[in-house]
């Protein structure tokens, strides 16, 4: 087990280290003159020309590489080339309010998803059954930003119900979270409706319903929490698929989290803030697989870990 | 033609491919059927203090900001969404087949190489390293195509790579190794039919996602620009509008859930169809 952890710990720092460098490399590659930009427009040549030493920008790319990767590893992200702030700050400050945003998402994905597949399961081929597919396969095949606007329209124009967008109360809280679980739901609730299927035709429920325990109970106690199981393990998964979301729903709803940030940053082409954003989400996503991977076994037991 | 079949056996697939056949219909006709043409800014497509006409009327979805017809904007962008869709996903399966079909029946140190390669785009933000790539290479349709390809082949190089390791494993593949038969006659005539199915389900279920990817693209300004159309730069271009012309955000946003939502029911029958261990599961 231990040695488990620690080879996968190995490969997930190969793999960030990949990552940066591939990340590195393609901002290397952006049209954009580094210097010039933190000189601003009415600097000297002399002074860009400075900047750029300064820097290192006039060094050849692995060693530029080699020296961002080396101020990394004692904590330092550099500086925002129009910000002049430390990127490390930048993204400390608004990592809370995206994490806020996802624990939100992943209550509403929960809470729509799970409901709906075990509905579906339970009313197994009724109309209504057939509806909540529908409304899942609607649900995976709705972009975010639409159905953020399409929900920004109704529910904050039109009824005033919630704020148009900004971040600060409960209310501010709820647009955003429903946009960004929609999608999660649509795969939750198929998941959900699958594994409960099966749930329903073990042994142990048939024996459950045979001793005479009532449906609800049957449903409730032995079925539900089994069923529950190879689902958790997904929301590790799904990080990956919020890291892309956050830069979409945070810019509808003027959410200050980090990925408005790299969206303002990719459109002002501030590299430092890009890399940042990437290597932190790219952490997240390494980490949330590998926590999938360690919790598989105490879940189900006939899972080992090789 | 029997897959056919069995797929107007069911609703939802039956749904999915009317839906199907009507928008790549009316992408295919655009020219002759669209009622305006979609760049013309016309002096009655706005109001009389120069906001875009509602729906109905002349105009039977409305205009947009400039005044253009947004129904043939629409049916234009169908085109859009339909060619970025079938070529970006038809290179993202190919990419995806070698890939994994190479790391899962050849192996050796290339295979190696490409599973690490896929482990570590499995790693980065997914859109984000979109919006890179299209802020490098300078947004066109076969760009855009080209950055989604490049990173939606993964999925399917895992799902390729998982299925020809255990295809291997299978007797009758062993027995093929066993009467001396060469390694491209099993990979052709005993591996690839096997995973040919699983091809065209993601040749279809992949159009989805490439159609909201572009989407999003299109929408966040880095994706297929104006003034070609596209549902997402449709939005793009008048979202600070939506409050008070809301059909404008309405209409494309409709277009893209119906053309994503119909591949997903067709891949997902396909899938059903085309794996007999699924049958009986729903």
């Amino acid at each position: 087990m231990i040695a488990y952890i620690l080879r996968r710990l190995v490969q997930a720092i190969l793999i960030l280290l990949g990552v940066s460098i591939v990340t590195y490399a393609l901002l290397y590659m952006l049209p954009a003159d580094p210097a010039r930009q933190i000189a601003g427009r009415s600097a000297t040549a002399e002074t860009v020309a400075n900047i750029r030493e300064q820097l290192g920008l006039n060094l050849p790319f692995y060693e530029q590489y080699l020296r961002y990767l080396g101020n990394l590893l004692t904590g330092d992200f550099g500086r925002s080339y129009l910000q002049k702030t430390e990127v490390g700050e930048l993204i400390a400050a608004r990592l809370p309010a995206t994490l806020l945003l996802m624990a939100g998402a992943i209550f509403c994905e929960l809470l729509f998803g799970l409901t709906a597949g075990a509905i579906g399961a339970i009313k197994r081929n009724t109309p209504l059954d057939r509806g909540l597919m529908v409304a899942s396969f609607v649900g995976v095949s709705a972009p975010q930003f639409v159905v953020g606007i399409l929900m920004l329209y109704l529910f904050a124009v039109v009824l005033g119900w919630f704020p148009i967008g900004g971040y600060g109360t409960f209310a501010h809280l709820v647009l955003p979270s429903v946009s960004m679980g929609f999608l999660g739901a649509g795969w939750y609730s198929r998941m959900m409706r699958s594994s409960m299927l099966d749930v329903l035709r073990q042994d142990y429920v048939r024996t459950a319903r045979a001793k005479g325990l009532g449906r609800a109970r049957v449903f409730f106690v032995h079925a539900f929490p089994n069923a529950l199981l190879p689902i958790i393990a997904m929301i590790g998964i799904d990080i990956g698929m919020f890291m892309s979301g956050i830069v979409v729903v945070e810019s509808v709803f003027g959410w200050p989290g980090i990925g408005q940030l790299a969206w303002q940053a990719i459109q002002r082409v501030d590299i430092p803030i890009i890399m940042g954003v990437t290597l932190v989400s790219a952490c997240a996503i390494v980490l949330g697989n590998l926590l999938a991977d360690l919790v598989a076994p105490f879940i189900d037991p006939r899972i080992k870990l090789r | 033609m029997l897959v056919l079949a069995e797929l107007a056996k069911r609703k939802l697939a039956l749904l999915g491919l009317i839906i199907i056949v009507v928008i790549a219909g009316s992408a295919l006709l655009a020219p002759w059927i669209a009622p305006y043409d979609p760049q013309n800014q016309m002096f009655d497509g706005l109001t009389i203090e120069g906001a875009p006409m509602p729906p109905g009327g002349q105009f039977l979805l409305g205009t947009d900001l400039l005044g253009r017809d947004l129904l043939s904007r629409l049916m234009y962008g169908a085109q859009t969404s339909l060619i970025i869709g079938i070529v970006a996903n038809g290179a993202a399966v190919l990419i995806g087949a070698l890939v994994g079909v190479t790391a899962g029946f050849f192996r050796g140190w290339i295979g190696t190489i490409l599973m690490r390669a896929t482990d570590l785009m499995m790693a980065f933000p997914a859109l984000l390293l979109a919006i890179v790539l299209a802020a490098i290479f300078k947004p066109s349709l076969w760009i855009v195509a080209m950055v989604i390809a490049m990173v939606n082949w993964v999925q399917v190089a895992r799902v390729i790579y998982t299925e020809t390791r255990s295809l291997s494993e299978r007797e009758f593949i062993e027995a093929e190794w066993g009467i001396g038969a060469s390694r491209f006659r099993i990979l052709f005539k005993h591996m690839l039919p096997h995973l040919l199915s699983t091809m065209v389900v993601w040749a279809t279920l992949g159009i989805a996602t490439t159609v909201l990817l572009e989407a999003t693209l299109s929408y966040l300004g880095v994706g297929v620009q104006p003034p070609t159309p596209s549902w997402g730069n449709i939005i793009f271009e008048n979202q600070t509008y939506f409050t008070s012309a809301p059909w404008l955000v309405f209409f494309p946003g409709i277009a893209i859930i119906l053309l994503a939502l119909a591949f997903n029911l067709v891949g997902d029958a396909l899938r059903d169809i085309l794996d007999p261990t699924q049958k009986g599961r729903h």
